[in-house]
């Protein structure tokens, strides 16, 4: 990876980004831009399939992925923006990697060879890739003075057979750090959102946002940043409308370091809005 | 539960649950990692370690009526705490799948409908339609009128398209959910 070449990643976007967390598509696609790396999105994509579908559908859960896989270009890494999406698809190549049969069911129903050297990462693997490489060695601290706590939720927990990939505890903390801001300690930044319980049971969901949320109030935090746009709107909805403390993706502080996010849009689809705080930080206009 | 009755344990059970989920649930020599480190372990009938064991002495309709299968969502944060290397989340994928099987009433039904209806949202469109699910998740509760506070500030906020976002190809999509390709175990 070289900091002044330009180059293409295949992107799937999947369904929140596509749709509810639009804004954190965009300032994704903002910040990559900025630095010369396209995200050329997956021709035809389909839906992984989801917590839902393995919950209730085995077969569902075991091919849905593998259409992806399969229409992705090869030579160039695809990438996954939602951490859950990233799970689905990782798996799932690494069961077309280790079994023979099922391998040979793929390529007969795709009509398309599989490519054990298809990169699969999640866009936290090119984050890291890139601060290896020196990409941020010109930030000039742009959220100084931002007090901020990072939350992951279940994005750093994996399945045993998923032990041995790579792992980005404290990317978020680091990168945050070069940006300028202060991070805080809290201890929350793991707990899971509750995703569709959200939805199924909204008691469990409040409970369990309220408390994460009652954690970064108690840390004096200004704002909450996630890593993923499933626990973004979850944070959102089920905190007490307005809430109190706004809620950015990564993507959008990451864009906001590099002086982008005035008039782009994203801050007004917010549920709790963060534009008096950016405001009163200089960080937009 | 605090005594089993022999006539309570199916044998079989736990063979079935170990070979359909992959997992060898005998290694769990119960820690509690997993129910101490479980975010939602407050709203369970039974803890997830507990589970296991249930599993283990054979309690197949105790634990395939349960509400704690249903309120795992799968977060994997009890298999990170494991010593044992348990997947604890394709365990529980398992006992929905046999719990929707064997016709036992469900500890959550409304979260299985909730599924349901994602599931149909990508048989009708390759992708997850939010409003649609929803709206359709809520009137089969006869819900109309839960979280449209929630609901209204989403839309205002154009957080919920109105039309689906489509593949090219569903019946590609459409395909998987008819066919009945011989599983590779």
């Amino acid at each position: 990876m070289n900091t002044s070449q330009s180059f293409d990643i295949s992107y799937f976007p999947g369904c929140s980004m596509a749709t509810t967390a639009l804004e954190n598509n965009r300032s994704l696609h903002t910040f990559c831009g900025q630095h010369n790396i396209k995200l050329v999105e997956l021709p035809d994509w389909n839906c992984c399939g989801s917590s839902s579908a393995h919950s209730i559908n085995h077969h569902l859960a075991k091919w849905l992925p593998t259409r992806n896989l399969s229409l992705a270009p090869p030579g160039r890494p695809l990438m996954a923006a939602c951490p859950s999406c990233y799970l689905r698809l990782k798996l799932t190549h690494m069961e077309l990697s280790q079994n023979s049969a099922f391998r040979e069911q793929y390529e007969r129903k795709w009509g398309r060879s599989f490519d054990p050297d298809l990169r699969i990462i999640p866009f936290f693997e090119l984050l890291s890739d890139m601060a290896d490489a020196g990409y941020f060695s010109d930030q000039k601290g742009r959220l100084k003075g931002l007090k901020v706590v990072p939350y992951y939720g279940c994005m750093l927990s994996r399945p045993p057979v998923m032990r041995h990939e790579k792992n980005f505890h404290g990317l978020m903390e680091k990168m945050l750090s070069i940006m300028g801001a202060e991070v805080l300690h809290w201890n929350h930044s793991a707990r899971c959102c509750g995703t569709y319980l959200s939805v199924t049971r909204a008691d469990i969901a409040t409970r369990s946002v309220a408390k994460i949320l009652d954690g970064a109030e108690a840390a004096r935090a200004e704002c909450i940043v996630t890593a993923c746009a499933m626990c973004h709107m979850n944070l959102e909805i089920r905190s007490k409308l307005p809430g109190k403390t706004p809620i950015f993706h990564f993507s959008e502080l990451l864009s906001l370091s590099m002086g982008i996010g005035s008039g782009m849009g994203w801050f007004r689809r917010h549920l709790t809005d963060p534009r008096p705080l950016l405001r009163a930080r200089r960080l937009i206009a | 539960m605090d005594k089993i009755e022999k006539h309570q344990q199916q044998p079989g059970f736990f063979k079935e649950v170990v070979r359909r989920s992959g997992v060898n649930i005998g290694l769990c020599w119960h820690c509690k990692c997993c129910s101490a480190g479980c975010p939602f372990a407050e709203a369970m009938d039974y803890l997830p370690n507990q589970a296991l064991r249930m599993v283990q002495l054979d309690l197949k309709e105790e634990i395939l009526k349960s509400s704690c299968i249903w309120i795992c969502v799968g977060c994997h944060t009890c298999s990170v705490e494991c010593p044992q290397a348990i997947d604890m989340s394709a365990v529980m994928d398992t006992l929905r799948q046999m719990a929707m099987e064997e016709g036992f009433p469900l500890g959550q039904p409304n979260i299985l409908n909730f599924h349901k209806e994602v599931v149909n949202s990508i048989y009708r469109h390759g992708r997850t339609h939010k409003l649609e699910i929803m709206m359709r998740y809520k009137l089969g509760r006869r819900e109309f009128f839960s979280d449209m506070d929630v609901g209204i500030s989403m839309l205002s906020k154009r957080k919920l398209d109105l039309m689906p976002s489509r593949v090219e190809q569903p019946a590609e999509i459409r395909k998987l959910f008819t066919e009945d390709m011989e599983d590779v175990p």
